[in-house]
């Protein structure tokens, strides 16, 4: 007999399990509709591959799973999908989410089956392949994919495999069910466990409570010839201990079967052990034997305002209401519907919401039996909480902290070991509702590690832009200088410029003096002028400026048409100092777009010349008509 | 040597001491170099903890000057993105007692990120301007979008837009996103809290 170990704290809350253990396991019959949603595991959702109007039989893939961490979904019955949208799901929140809706057709027909006759030729990768095929997520807990546990690192060596059969929390019996009536398929697929990790050791943990099943496990797992299967001398061994709460957490289980601590922050594969819920096991045989995906589980249906409580074989997706009304539901005297057990479970606002992975009990209680929490009153600090703790923390200091939102402390003070067991809570003599404050500053810590991580994404974007409007503004003044420079060269150049230059230019001049004389005569251009004027300083906005230049502009040319002319030329003008410029520029630089600068000045000279000419054929015209 | 160190003990102690000290002095030089700070750390530190939201709620120009201003002395409790997580981080890091958000420079809201109804967007460029991390994407008349992974919510695009087109909406809840909140104190809110606590009139006792 394996020794056992002891974990610290932990209480002994009123099991009531018997209510529903009286009768044998009851198939429920198949709903008229199954929701399923996409996300009944930790990890991404499963992504749709059917469409809406789509036939599926029983065992079909309706969703695949995407990325690593993620599990596939499969039709429990055959019929139609008939929609896929958002429809409250069984979540704390009470919030909806992605589901694809099933209408039975009542057949409940299978698509082909390829059952694998002999397990044992196969190797680890192909049976790890066949586990997240089926769709296999944890269905004691949270709902971790289990393909990914099983999928062990090489370097870790993984001597101990444990079956988790504790079933702690009061009025769950699913596991207990599943024992007396299972117990074959169980060491089945304990066997099946033993060949993918190949312990050395196989423990069967199981709270003294469930005496009764103990010589039915012991003898189907004797069946099982361990040590061929793993090459090892493997012996598994069915290990009873007293029965307290959390016994059944993965932490405490290992504690008390092999006396080692799980570090905290750590997993058990690092102490190479791999715990595994007698559930999965099950659903680990169907898959591998049977070629059946998961599809169904058992769930307890119990509670005093249930007439019949009892065990359900229930097909994932059938609404809670559906499975309630086979017990016998009595909706006025329930108090408050409660998926998952007293301490762990969590209220459903609504009924219609489905059977999921990880539901291993409905509980209906009434009034009487789980009276609603008077109000809490201030801790006294009397430490029980302290002492309950099977995580061995201090609850009350952290529940300062938590009402501080000081996280750094409640990181300091190990928050992330608590198993949100509710043992605290229960025994606090203020009614304290302590795990509530546990579980909102779990997620407000992770929160803040994602903020952290956007702030620094933030902050090199902040910095990237400030170094680039820097860098900008930089280029402008250089550019300014530059131009200057140049514009000096340019006018030093020019004194230079031929002669032919400056008599057109003595000839703009007169035109000029002339245009004025002709603006003042010319009423309209000067109103227009006004007006420009009036709206270049009422208005900053450059659009405006720029528009009533334009129509400025405009009405001088109507009134003087040689304006047109004179005005290409100082643009011409304008555009050679500037392709000079450039080319100094490109030449003072070694530039290698210099060829082009120096064709780009010589096109613009031309371009000047032409605009002269039309000037001096203008002149010549409007003369020659005089 | 040996017979230097025998005859003059005193001597030889201090040419000892004397070595030590360059040697000393010579790796601490070094290290001053090798090893040199950039910028002033507890003002890295410090704005490692702001979330670096540039909204200038607090007053600066962005969470760097704010950074600085707390290193000389300013209060820590002007950031209201930060929140109170956020003060007692800087309180804790300062080691100065936590105070309460000054309400003078906003409230801690949820979480928001801007929105442009696209087909209202005349294509200014105006809140490309004003975003302070180029979360919004867009070209002169051309229609401007922002890019809600890199958005930080700060609220200084909506103000410029001359058609008013940009909307703060709040980031989605779902199920991924949803959390716990800490109990008030009024029981009837919590009517959807269990926890078998409570129970111990019961006959369950504790271990
Ligand atoms: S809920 Fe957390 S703090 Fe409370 S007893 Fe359980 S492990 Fe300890
Ligand atoms: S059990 Fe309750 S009252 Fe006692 S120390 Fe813990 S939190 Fe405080
Ligand atoms: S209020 Fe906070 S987020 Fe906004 S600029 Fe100041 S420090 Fe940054
Ligand atoms: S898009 Fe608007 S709200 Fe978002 S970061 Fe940029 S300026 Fe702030």
């Amino acid at each position: 007999m394996n020794k056992i170990w002891d974990f610290h704290g932990g209480i002994h809350p009123l099991e009531n399990k018997t209510q529903s253990l009286t009768k044998a396991i009851v198939t429920a019959p198949i709903a008229p509709q199954l929701t399923l949603p996409l996300s009944q595991h930790i990890g991404a959702p499963a992504k749709p591959i059917v469409q809406v109007g789509d036939q599926v039989l029983k065992g079909q893939c309706i969703a695949e799973a995407v990325g690593p961490v993620s599990v596939p979904l499969h039709a429990p019955t055959s019929g139609t999908v008939i929609a896929i949208e958002q429809r409250t799901i069984p979540h704390a929140s009470g919030l909806e989410d992605n589901c694809i809706v099933i209408e039975a057709n009542g057949n409940d027909e299978w698509r082909t089956r390829n059952p694998i006759t002999d397990y044992t030729q196969l190797d680890k990768n192909t049976l790890i392949k066949i586990i997240s095929h089926a769709g296999i997520s944890g269905m004691g807990g949270a709902g971790f994919p289990t393909s990914i546990k099983l999928n062990t690192r090489d370097d870790i060596a993984i001597d101990t495999l444990i079956l988790n059969a504790t079933e702690c929390e009061p009025y769950i019996t699913s596991d207990h069910s599943l024992m007396r009536e299972y117990a074959d398929e169980i060491a089945n697929g304990v066997a099946i466990l033993a060949k993918i990790i190949k312990p050395t050791k196989i423990l069967f943990g199981i709270e003294d409570n469930k005496l009764d099943v103990v010589d039915g496990i012991s003898a189907a797992l004797a069946q099982h010839d361990f040590a061929a299967l793993t090459g090892l001398a493997t012996e598994a061994e069915v290990i009873t201990f007293p029965t307290k709460y959390p016994s059944g957490g993965e932490k405490q289980l290992i504690q008390i079967l092999t006396g080692k601590e799980v570090p905290s922050g750590g997993l058990p594969a690092q102490l190479g052990i791999v715990c595994q819920n007698i559930g999965t096991a099950v659903a680990i045989h169907n898959a591998v034997c049977l070629d059946e995906p998961l599809i169904s589980r058992i769930t307890t249906v119990t509670g005093d305002a249930v007439n019949q409580p009892c065990n359900y074989h229930v097909l994932l997706g059938t609404p809670v209401e559906f499975l309630l009304a086979q017990s016998d539901y009595q909706k006025n005297q329930s108090a408050r519907l409660i998926m998952g057990g007293p301490m762990m479970g969590f209220a459903l606002a609504n009924t219609a919401v489905p059977i999921v992975k990880t539901t291993n009990c409905i509980l209906a209680p009434t009034e009487e039996e789980l009276p609603t929490p008077p109000p809490a009153q201030a801790c006294i600090r009397c430490g029980m909480c302290a002492e309950a703790c099977p995580a061995s923390l201090l609850p009350q200091q952290l529940y300062w902290f938590a009402q501080g939102k000081e996280l750094d402390k409640l990181e300091e003070h190990n928050i992330a070991d608590c198993i949100e067991c509710g043992a605290c809570s229960y025994v606090c003599p203020s009614n304290i509702p302590l795990v509530q404050y546990y579980r909102a500053s779990k997620v407000d810590i992770r929160q803040r590690k994602v903020d952290h991580q956007n702030a620094e994404l933030a902050k090199e974007r902040f910095d990237a832009r400030q170094e680039r409007l820097q860098r900008l503004e930089d280029e402008k003044i250089a550019a300014r200088k530059a131009r200057q420079a140049a514009a000096k060269l340019a006018a030093e150049q020019r004194g230079k410029e031929d002669v032919k230059n400056a008599a057109v230019e003595a000839a703009v001049e007169r035109v000029k003096a002339k245009k004025a004389k002709g603006v003042q005569e010319s009423p309209a251009a000067k109103e227009s002028e006004n007006q420009a004027n009036i709206i270049a300083t009422e208005s900053d906005d450059p659009i405006a400026r720029a528009v009533a230049k334009r129509a400025a502009q405009l009405a001088e040319d109507a009134a003087n048409p040689e304006n047109k002319l004179i005005r290409a030329i100082d643009s011409a003008k304008q555009r050679v100092s500037k392709s000079q410029t450039r080319v100094v520029d490109a030449e003072a630089n070694n530039d290698e777009n210099l060829a082009i600068f120096k064709q780009a000045a010589e096109k613009a000279e031309a371009k000047l010349a032409s605009a002269q000419q039309a000037l001096i054929d203008f002149r010549a015209q409007s003369s020659a008509q005089e | 040597m040996i017979e230097l160190i025998s005859q003059h003990p005193f001597i030889a102690a201090l040419l000892a001491l004397l070595m030590l000290g360059l040697v000393f002095g010579a790796t601490l030089g070094f290290g001053a170099v090798k090893f040199a700070v950039d910028g002033d750390p507890i003002v890295d530190q410090i704005n490692a903890i702001l979330p670096q939201t540039q909204c200038g709620q607090c007053g600066y120009p962005g969470c760097k000057p704010y950074a600085e201003a707390i290193a000389n002395g300013d209060a820590i409790n002007k950031c209201p993105p930060g929140g109170e997580a956020g003060i007692h981080e800087l309180a804790n890091l300062l080691d100065v007692e936590p105070i309460a958000l000054d309400d003078e420079h906003g409230v801690e809201d949820i979480k928001k990120v801007a929105y442009i109804r696209e087909d209202e967007c005349i294509g200014c460029t105006k809140c490309i301007q004003a975003c302070p991390i180029d979360a919004i994407l867009g070209a002169a008349k051309l229609m401007h979008t922002v890019i809600v992974s890199e958005c930080t919510g700060c609220d200084l695009c909506v103000e410029p837009c001359p058609v008013d087109c940009i909307d703060m909406i709040p980031v989605a809840t779902g199920t991924r996103a949803w959390k716990w909140e800490i109990p008030d104190r009024d029981p009837s809110h919590n009517a959807n809290i269990i926890v078998t606590d409570n129970t111990n009139n019961q006959n369950g006792h504790a271990a």
